[in-house]
């Protein structure tokens, strides 16, 4: 949030950021730094009202958890500015992928804690006990914060989820998509929380068991699908989109850009994504070698480079014929990237 | 993940329920209806001037004293059960108490027995530390409960 730190963002390791993702970035820092006030603010009142439900219980602890994506990104953003070093000539651009892996086993190892608590507390039918409240010389039901206190945090996520889902597609930061998609969630946890607490009211002892179940549940099924993308990252799986629903079309763009130069037969690339930028190497079989000179190459280089931002760090390898144990999946008719 | 329109309808429902003349919260297992115009079984044990227990008679002290009032405001006359923290704890949670009593801490370690009521008075140990005093009630009883805090929460007791 430092002015001195707005010129260092504007680059992710040695990639200078275009104006439209420079933007993003700021805007994205600026947000997830709102997330983080209101989840001080929310997780502070609900703690004062959470009482003895467990669908309450599980909502704070989700409200706990949430810090992490906004701070991991908050951390990475920071360190992938640092340039390539000696001791680490890719960059820091795997700092996005370990801050990703560090937020999803900790959304793992809670909601599962949480899922085996809920199942002991519905199978022992321990009945959540929520007495009164007195404010301002009244005694009511606490039952009646818990319900305002959960539809109060119910609403400014989602739309803190839908600015920020924007930002990570421009940015093309998993990190910034998974806290934005857990946000956008995050009004079914309060809402199921505001239901089990009702239920309590009405005399269903288990519809708290039952909201915190759902809840933990969805907890559980946020940190699996992260740890699975956040696994998929560091083990260098082909580069997909910012959401993970395709592989990421820039592949092609320069595999059929390459085909298309005059002085290549044939071309092929693979592409690994190290957080927000691409490592690239593209293996390009010339008509003839006389034709493959330096200056063709670097020209398709920069041309590629040119194509997409994320693209940075490429390297265009010529080769006599495509090396079928660095490009699997070649010799079923392209298929690799369909 | 979460069932959307399951979770609406519920919370639909749940406000239809209420507006039908349903009050909220109600005991799972009726407490205070069963106590109401009838017998408050309440559990005692001794406990300096929160709770005495003479030879003969009834308990007395500041939460004896407190009970019988809160009795009278349900109009049920109360059975007075001794024994010891630990058999009053397992009384309550197996149904076989209504309410317990005996100086009792909001930290107390019967939490996994008995729900407990907000504190309605305030003490200091003599190692300094504060005390905040609170009785036991049947885990999940939330109407009594409630009942029975607004009365306690009413009362300026003297200690």
């Amino acid at each position: 949030m430092s002015t001195n730190g707005e010129e260092e963002a504007a680059r992710f390791g040695h990639t200078e950021l275009p104006e439209e993702q420079r933007r993003a970035l700021h805007k994205a820092i600026k947000w997830e730094w709102i997330t983080i006030v209101f989840l001080a603010v929310s997780t502070f009142l609900v703690y004062l009202v959470l009482g003895n439900s467990q669908a309450m219980k599980a909502a704070w602890i989700e409200d706990l958890l949430s810090f992490l994506p906004p701070i991991s990104f908050l951390i990475a953003a920071r360190i992938i500015r640092r340039r390539p070093t000696e001791s680490h000539p890719y960059g820091y651009h795997r700092a996005v992928g370990v801050a990703h892996l560090v937020a999803a086993v900790a959304l793992v190892v809670m909601g599962a804690y949480l899922l085996v608590d809920s199942g002991i507390g519905l199978a022992t039918a321990e009945h959540p006990t929520i007495g009164g409240v007195t404010l301002l010389g009244n005694t009511f039901w606490l039952g009646w914060l818990m319900v305002l206190a959960m539809l109060f945090t119910a609403g400014p996520p989602v739309v803190l989820g839908i600015i920020k889902m924007r930002l990570a597609k421009t940015l093309h930061d998993k990190v910034l998509y998974a806290d934005a998609d857990m946000n956008k969630a995050d009004w079914m946890t309060a809402l199921s929380a505001a239901v089990g607490v009702l239920g309590i009211g009405v005399g269903l002892w288990w519809a708290d068991y039952a909201a915190a179940i759902l809840i933990s549940t969805s907890i559980l099924h946020d940190g699996i699908k992260n740890l699975r993308a956040a696994i998929g990252g560091l083990t260098d799986t082909r580069a997909r989109t910012y959401d993970d629903s395709r592989p990421d079309p820039v592949g092609e763009q320069i595999d059929s850009y390459l085909q298309s130069l005059s002085w290549v037969r044939e071309a092929r690339s693979r592409v690994r994504d190290e957080g927000h930028v691409f490592h690239v190497e593209s293996f390009v079989v010339p008509q003839g070698w006389p034709g493959a000179t330096l200056q063709r190459i670097e020209k398709a280089r920069e041309a590629c480079v040119e194509m997409d931002w994320k693209v940075q760090d490429m390297v265009i390898v010529p080769v006599s014929e495509l090396p079928e144990e660095f490009l699997p999946g070649m010799t079923q008719g392209g298929g690799e990237y369909r | 993940m979460l069932n959307i329109r399951g979770a609406v309808a519920g919370l639909v429902l749940l406000f239809g329920l209420t507006s039908c003349g349903v009050t909220i919260p109600q005991d799972p297992e009726g407490t205070l209806e069963r106590v109401s115009g009838a017998t408050l079984r309440v559990g005692v044990t001794e406990n300096a001037e929160w709770v005495q227990l003479p030879r003969a008679g009834d308990p007395e002290g500041i939460e004896p004293g407190l009970v019988e009032e809160f009795a009278e405001t349900l109009d049920a006359t109360v059975e007075w059960v001794p024994g010891s923290e630990h058999e009053l704890a397992q009384d309550l949670s197996h149904g076989q108490l209504d309410m317990a009593i005996g100086g009792f801490a909001a930290d107390t370690p019967w939490i996994k027995e008995a729900g407990i009521t907000r504190p309605y008075a305030e003490t200091r140990d003599e190692r300094g530390k504060t005390v905040k005093h609170v009785m036991l009630v049947p885990m999940g009883e939330n109407a009594f409960l409630l009942k029975l805090d607004q009365f306690l929460q009413a009362q300026e007791v003297e200690l």
